[in-house]
């Protein structure tokens, strides 16, 4: 039976004693500290008996280390041999002071924050910038190994990334694609007949599919299926020190993995585009058959005719900026993994947003630059 | 601190890669050695030198910079100041071939082993020489799976990946890759931390059958006692910033300075000591 923790503070005799009774302990304290505390505020050397407590545990023996302030020593307490050597190990870890770190408040706080932000801001860039450097000397040393070694450039990891990144993703690719084909034709159908010019939905289909779509779903699906991945699989072997080992072995971390993946992901990203063109129009054509009753032959007739081929090609020009960016940001922020568990899963995070952000910035640049060139 | 005369210019291109490093003197030769984090300065004139085919143990209470040390060795680390020779180049200022020469002539363990996840043990072991040798496939697998025998691991486990090994395996694994090269030196960081009193013991003798019979250099961050009074030919001691002491581990327990006092002469230092003596 637990009994709770009590006290008793005696006057009799020259010299006044506190004798502490019951148990001692972080359950039974109640509010036994705050009093003890209290009756001991003020009273100068006072005598204390802990010998009748049943259990002592720390946080006992903090209470009452603490309640005895600053001069109270504990050799002078009446105990029992172990609670004085638990008494004896607190008091001692009590007195290690840690130094006192001031921490910024309030403006001065929002100053150091600000201040701390914008100098990482700019060691950010100056990164990011690194990071593109090495790349391109990697690259030019791959292209370099092309022409007089092609043995040495990662043939087997460039296949697999590319199979893992690319021909895995291309069922949910289609499918993304075929709904929001299906989708845009249901608008332009509902739209378009209001004034009876319900045939140009194949158009808003053609050129909304073509043109933005098809880059943009697959993009934003690589973005969340291989930046993730490209980001927690280099942040984890950088954590494990796997890439450390890499560079003592005269392994350059980014012809082995970044550069693997940069590739792998040019060399799938125009085939996703393709899967997601076709996959959009066949979304499109489906919704144009059932609600316009258009059939297939004059869908992708008219598609042929009067949007054309010039649409396709703005599509999939962007293609290869997509891949590059997603691939770079991906991997770069796996290298900038530090030593702890948190700092993946911001970085695998950061990963993911910065490169749809990226994607959507590069598309509208590229919706201005078409603009200004009639494309 | 004497620089030796500078030598004389050669075209890099006209050695051998045996040429390009030096032969004679210490294998690791570190002076003035300066480490900072911000304003935390971790070594501060640091001196310490491996010399040829001697096993160096090097400790130091936790914190005091020991992986540091490492870390900068081998290359990873930018110090503030000092230099970092290996096989007599700077390795700072080593031309690409030269860092290549190294790289070939070293090996490196892992506290934790850092094995490649996703590669088989034997893939692992491979990979070095993958790195830098022409040999076809086939040779280097059966080269890996002599070195994974040699370290003392079953003959399966080449087929497995570092998660389906115990800690104490991947510490061999990790020493096969290290030895994958024949490397003549070998740099250990806390070999035996982590490992059940049998385990260290067995791989203790490995690195000392090694070292003796590959005449390796051996560069060995260690808190084991029975390690240093088993293999080590000398002891660095790292604590105030500096290495302070550097001499047999028998030496060492007569040296003054009061936090070797405290780490030779402490429970655990007089009963490695014993156990030593009496052996």
């Amino acid at each position: 039976m637990d009994t709770e923790a009590q006290f008793s503070v005696r006057s009799a005799g020259e010299k006044p004693t506190v004798a502490l009774t019951g148990d001692w302990t972080a359950n039974n304290l109640g509010d036994a500290p705050a009093r003890l505390a209290q009756a001991l505020k003020g009273r100068g050397p006072i005598g204390v008996d802990i010998r009748k407590v049943r259990r002592l545990d720390t946080a006992g023996a903090y209470a009452l280390i603490r309640a005895g302030g600053a001069d109270f020593d504990v050799k002078t307490v009446k105990a029992r041999p172990e609670s004085g050597r638990l008494l004896e190990l607190v008091a001692a870890a009590v007195r290690v002071e840690a130094p006192p770190v001031r921490t910024p408040r309030g403006f001065h706080e929002m100053t150091v924050r600000i201040g701390k932000g914008v100098v990482n801001t700019a060691y950010e860039w100056i990164d990011t910038l690194a990071f593109l450097g090495h790349l391109l000397v990697a690259i030019a040393r791959a292209l370099g190994y092309l022409v007089t070694n092609p043995k040495r450039i990662r043939w087997a990891a460039i296949f697999s990334l590319a199979e893992r990144a690319g021909l895995d993703a291309i069922p949910i690719v289609a499918v993304t694609s075929f709904f929001i084909g299906a989708v845009v034709g249901l608008l332009g159908a509902n739209m378009l007949s209001q004034f009876g010019a319900q045939v140009f939905a194949v158009e808003l289909i053609g050129v909304a599919v073509l043109r933005e779509f098809n880059i943009i779903i697959t993009a934003v699906l690589l973005a969340g299926r291989s930046a993730s991945a490209f980001a927690a699989e280099i942040g984890s072997m950088k954590m494990n020190q796997e890439i450390d080992a890499m560079q003592v072995m005269g392994v350059d971390p980014f012809e082995a993995l970044v550069l693997p993946r940069f590739v792998a992901l040019l060399a799938i990203i125009p085939l996703l585009t393709f899967v997601a063109t076709l996959a959009g129009l066949v979304g499109g054509l489906v919704v144009v058959w059932a609600a316009l009753d258009l059939g297939p032959a004059f869908f992708l007739q008219r598609i042929v005719d009067d949007v054309g081929v010039a649409h396709f090609w703005v599509g999939m020009s962007k293609a290869p900026v997509m891949a590059a960016v997603i691939a770079g940001i991906g991997c770069r922020q796996g290298l900038e993994v530090g030593g702890d568990v948190e700092s993946l899963g911001r970085r695998v995070t950061a990963a993911v947003v910065h490169a749809i952000f990226a994607i959507i910035m590069i598309d509208a640049a590229f919706a201005l630059l078409f603009m200004k060139l009639n494309v | 601190m004497t620089d030796p005369a500078p030598p004389p210019e050669v075209d890099e291109d006209d050695l051998t890669d045996d040429e390009l490093l030096d032969t004679e003197g210490p294998a690791v030769e570190v002076r003035g050695l300066v480490s900072a984090f911000g304003d935390n300065v971790v070594h501060d004139g640091l001196d310490i030198t491996a010399e040829r085919g001697e096993v160096l143990g090097v400790v130091g209470g936790s914190g005091a910079g020991k992986s540091v040390l490492l870390n900068t060795i081998i290359g990873l680390r930018t110090p503030q100041a000092g230099t970092v020779r290996v096989f007599g180049q700077d390795i700072e200022r080593a031309s690409r071939r030269r860092w290549s020469a190294i790289e070939r002539r070293w090996g490196v363990l892992f506290q934790q082993g850092a094995l490649f996840s996703n590669l088989t043990v034997r893939e692992n072991v491979g990979a070095p020489m993958f790195e830098h040798t022409d040999m076809a496939r086939r040779e280097i697998y059966d080269l890996a799976d002599l070195k994974i025998a040699l370290v003392g691991l079953p003959a399966n486990s080449g087929d497995l990946k570092p998660a389906e090994l115990s800690g104490g395996m991947r510490k061999r694994a990790g020493l096969a890759r290290a030895l994958a090269l024949d490397p003549e030196l070998l740099f250990l960081d806390e070999p035996t931390a982590g490992l059940d009193p049998i385990s260290a013991a067995a791989f203790d003798e490995l690195i000392k059958d090694l070292s003796d019979s590959l005449d390796l250099t051996v560069f060995m961050i260690t808190h084991d006692l029975d390690t240093l009074y088993e293999i080590t030919d000398r002891v660095a001691v790292i604590a105030d910033k500096k290495v302070v002491a550097t001499a047999p581990v028998r030496e060492l327990e007569h040296n003054k300075h009061p936090w070797i006092q405290r780490y030779f002469l402490g429970p655990r230092g007089r009963a490695a000591a014993k156990v030593k003596t009496e052996a």
